[in-house]
């Protein structure tokens, strides 16, 4: 009985050691890709969506949990006229973060586009 | 410190929290909407012209071709090509005679390799810049005034020799060509519109009320054929149907309403062959 219990304190006293050194490492990849997503704002607002998309790709690389990065990209990939991508990061980004408004505005107002594209391709 | 100065210092210091705190950025975006048709094996374009019918106070055929080559001009990468515009009508009619004026001579008749539509064709209106005003209207054609007189004209689009020929006074452009329907309407029946009402306090309200109307305007049905030069084949064709009403005490020049639906036409026949731009705008998130 003793032995077990021992042996519960020490995987615990081990998962909390990982879970405390996991914790750095996951802030230091959101602090990359938060840098990234910064800078590829900045250069999509000066027309630059070349390198914008590229920024925003090295961020999700980075984390792929940020749903403002795939929501940014799914902008990127749309304004580049790459529908599929667009709709992938877009429906990226609203699993990541449903209850996001903007998130969904943009996506809505990409489905709009996207479907109007695919009817007249249809036709 | 006044006051004033202290409202001034707090909404700068409110300022510059708030954009501290921004977390998106709208932006405008231009979402490019591909071709439908891949022209990239074409540098030029032809409007030859159209089949024009319905009202006598527009001429469809001209002021089509002439809008047309005008959006081309600014809102494509073809280079439009100035010739004088096909009278399609009255070579359709031609050809529509030829089996029954050659009818005891051979049938399949050819002139040069060419069916003889084409060989007439050659005679009668070349397309080359050298060619005489093709323009005057024929006197002995029918007038076409629904979509129905407007089937004995189609066979003009199918004729491949006759196109290949076009095709090459040109050096092989892409042709556009077609039908247009530019009909008077007039309708009559219940229209829901929205009434400004204004209570016993001068407040404002939108009630939507049902009235009877008689309704005049105008309907346009163009059918735009996209051949091409080098071989007289049909590549693409697209047609729509748009109408427009007003009041029946209105007077509108019909003129006026065909620009006002070829308006609505134009981004349909632009995006068969050249990219289309959307505008709108997007929210990037920090």
């Amino acid at each position: 009985m003793k032995t077990r219990a021992l042996l519960l304190a020490r995987a615990a006293a081990v998962a909390a050691c990982l879970v405390a050194a996991a914790q750095p490492a996951l802030a230091d990849a959101r602090s990359t890709a938060k840098s990234q997503v910064d800078f590829g704002i900045k250069v999509a607002q000066n027309g630059l969506w070349k390198e914008a998309i590229y920024r925003w790709e090295k961020a999700v690389e980075a984390d792929a949990t940020y749903a403002a990065a795939w929501n940014n990209l799914g902008i990127g990939y749309e304004h580049e006229g790459r529908f599929e991508d667009a709709r992938k990061a877009y429906e990226k980004a609203v699993a990541l973060d449903p209850k996001n408004v903007l998130i969904r505005q943009n996506y809505d107002l990409f489905k709009e586009i996207n479907d109007r594209a695919k009817r007249r391709n249809d036709r | 410190m006044t006051a004033r100065s202290a409202a001034t210092i707090a909404s700068l210091v409110l300022l510059t929290f708030a954009s501290a705190c921004t977390n998106f950025f709208e932006v405008p975006i231009e979402t490019p909407l591909s071709p439908k048709m891949d022209v990239s094996a074409f540098r030029r374009v032809l409007v030859a012209g159209f089949i024009s019918g319905g009202t006598d106070d527009v001429d469809a055929n001209l002021e089509t071709v002439r809008l047309l080559r005008s959006q081309l001009r600014t809102k494509s990468g073809l280079r439009v090509i100035e010739a004088d515009v096909l009278p399609l009508a009255e070579l359709a009619a031609d050809k529509a005679k030829v089996p029954a004026t050659s009818a005891p001579s051979t049938s399949g008749e050819t002139n040069g390799g060419l069916p003889k539509v084409a060989a007439d064709v050659q005679t009668a209106a070349p397309p080359g810049p050298a060619a005489p005003a093709p323009q005057q209207p024929a006197p002995a054609l029918d007038k076409i005034r629904n979509a129905k007189d407007l089937e004995k004209y189609q066979s003009i689009f199918s004729d491949v020799a006759f196109w290949k020929k076009v095709g090459e006074e040109y050096e092989n452009p892409l042709i556009v060509t077609g039908t247009i329907l530019f009909t008077p309407l007039q309708t009559a029946g219940f229209v829901t519109r929205n009434v400004e009402q204004y209570d016993n306090l001068g407040r404002r309200t939108v009630v939507p009320q049902r009235l009877y109307m008689e309704r005049k305007g105008f309907a346009i049905a163009p059918k735009f054929i996209f051949i091409d030069g080098r071989t007289g084949a049909t590549l693409h064709t697209e047609s729509t149907r748009e109408e427009i009403l007003y009041n029946a005490q209105q007077n509108t020049p019909a003129l006026s309403s065909y620009f006002e639906l070829m308006d609505k036409v134009i981004p349909m026949f632009l995006g068969t062959l050249s990219t289309q731009k959307i505008r709108g705008t997007r929210v990037l998130l920090r």
